[in-house]
């Protein structure tokens, strides 16, 4: 009898901790990006971004597609895609990381929290590690994340040609911004 | 011992749950989407004729053509620059399918219009298309005055129409082809001997040889007795340059005409003369075509 209490205390363990490990998602993620100068606008954005937040261990991925990045202007798109960012070789742009304060957000506890984010970025063939801030909101049982941080074309051999070096930034801006929902099952 | 079993299990199970979040993006399902081929071509034409590119939505394309003399004018005609024809037009992205265009050509004093819609276009994915398919209908008015003004003059008699297939894809991210079955309706025509409807086969292709420039080609083969034998067959050899919101195409081709009546059914010099040794290439002329494209109409998710 004992041990079948015992078996049953598991299992419930289990379950509780599989439903409530605390993992976020989202699959709408704003992901937009400037790569203005005073010489040319150059901004574009999707909302299509996919990012998963573990709150137990704080860890965090985000992937986007590439191609999904919509410009005001279709050739520069077709630019960005053909020429810099070589979209059908590398389609993906990836983030796996994690939130290195997590101790200091508190999910009971509605409001802002600042977060630390430190992990590696895949994207154009290159693994860069980077580290940002963002803000992690928390709403009773919702999240919302905000991040913004900059990416150095060359750190990722994205080439920017002479004719147009004044044109393109070489620091470009990347903004996520994002309400998470808990992920069901598994 | 049964019970333990369980028991063991149960850890394992429970131990494999905690263990399982390696990769958390495997957690989301993937929806997957359909990749459409873009760019076969750097831009709408691919020397004279069309490629299967289309002009995207809500973007205006400007295009200045010149065609001039043949280059064996030599330095008297600065290799046949004195000798330019000139088109100016403007194309328009209606949707990412259909796209219009008007042109004006110095030649004839030529109007051309025409409509062109991408029936099947290549993708990957969730779609799966090896091919893409364009559909265009070109029309073309000479407006050069009447040689025989004294006889009885139709309008009809200045319209040319022609019917175009695009059947094309990009091989890889360099290379792209295309075959094009191609109809010219000439309302009126020289001589009895010379078909009203003449039907010729296009084939064009085009190879990156860098990020921003590519080598193309284009030749329309007319099928045989529907022309007379003072004319040949259209080839043409490009480089295309793109250089942000420009593409600028320099060419080489036997035809001096950008309508598609002219350079299918109008071209008179060749390429080579086997006979006349020193004027072996005397039928070769220069060409660009300069486009620059504005975003009239910015795409809908962003205003």
């Amino acid at each position: 009898m004992k041990n079948v209490l015992l078996a049953f205390v598991m299992l419930l363990v289990t379950v509780v901790t599989v439903a409530a490990q605390g993992k976020f998602y989202s699959k709408t993620a704003m992901v937009s990006f400037n790569a203005s100068t005073p010489l040319e606008d150059i901004d574009a954005q999707t909302n299509t971004g996919t990012i998963v937040l573990d709150t137990e261990t704080g860890k965090l991925e985000s992937s986007v597609l590439v191609k999904a990045f919509q410009f005001k202007r279709a050739l520069m798109q077709e630019h960005f895609n053909e020429n810099y960012m070589e979209s059908s070789k590398y389609p993906k742009a990836v983030f796996k990381g994690e939130i290195t304060n997590l101790s200091e957000v508190n999910f009971k506890k509605d409001g802002d929290y600042k977060v630390k984010v430190k992990g590696t970025m895949e994207m154009h063939g290159v693994k860069k590690e980077i580290m940002t801030n963002g803000i992690l909101n928390v709403a009773g049982k919702n999240l919302k994340v905000n991040a913004d941080f900059i990416v150095a074309c060359a750190d990722y051999e994205i080439k920017i040609p002479s004719v147009v070096a004044d044109k393109v930034a070489k620091e470009v801006k990347v903004t996520v911004n994002t309400a998470l929902q808990a992920l069901a099952g598994k | 011992m049964n019970k333990y079993l369980i028991l063991i299990t149960l850890f394992v199970v429970h131990l494999s749950a905690i263990l399982a979040q390696d990769d958390l993006l495997s957690l989301l399902e993937e929806e997957e989407t359909t990749e459409y081929a873009v760019a076969a071509f750097k831009t709408n034409r691919v020397v004279n004729g069309h490629s299967i590119e289309n002009t995207a939505a809500g973007v205006m394309d400007v295009k200045i053509s010149h065609r001039f003399s043949p280059i064996s004018e030599g330095f008297y005609d600065i290799f046949g620059l004195d000798g330019a024809t000139i088109r100016i037009g403007v194309d328009y992205g209606i949707s990412d399918r259909l796209m219009i265009g008007l042109g004006r050509n110095s030649y004839e004093k030529t109007f051309d219009g025409f409509v062109k819609y991408k029936i099947l276009r290549q993708s990957t994915g969730k779609k799966n298309m090896p091919l893409t398919l364009v559909y265009l209908a070109d029309a073309q008015i000479v407006t050069l005055k009447f040689q025989n003004p004294e006889r009885e003059n139709f309008f009809s008699s200045r319209l040319f129409y022609t019917h175009q297939l695009l059947i094309g894809r990009k091989f890889s991210e360099g290379f792209s082809a295309q075959i094009m079955p191609t109809l010219v309706h000439r309302n009126l025509v020289p001589t009895e001997a010379d078909k009203n409807d003449v039907i010729s086969i296009g084939v064009a292709a085009r190879q990156k040889i860098s990020k921003r420039v590519a080598v193309t080609a284009e030749y329309y083969y007319v099928l045989p007795d529907q022309l007379g034998e003072d004319f040949h067959n259209s080839l043409s050899i490009g480089f295309d340059i793109e250089t942000g919101g420009h593409v600028f195409q320099f060419h080489f081709s036997n035809s001096r005409f950008m309508t598609y009546k002219g350079f299918i059914t109008e071209t008179t010099d060749r390429w080579f003369y086997e006979n006349d040794g020193e004027n072996l290439l005397s039928g070769i002329r220069f060409g660009f075509n300069i486009s620059r494209v504005f975003t009239i109409v910015k795409p809908k998710s962003l205003q």
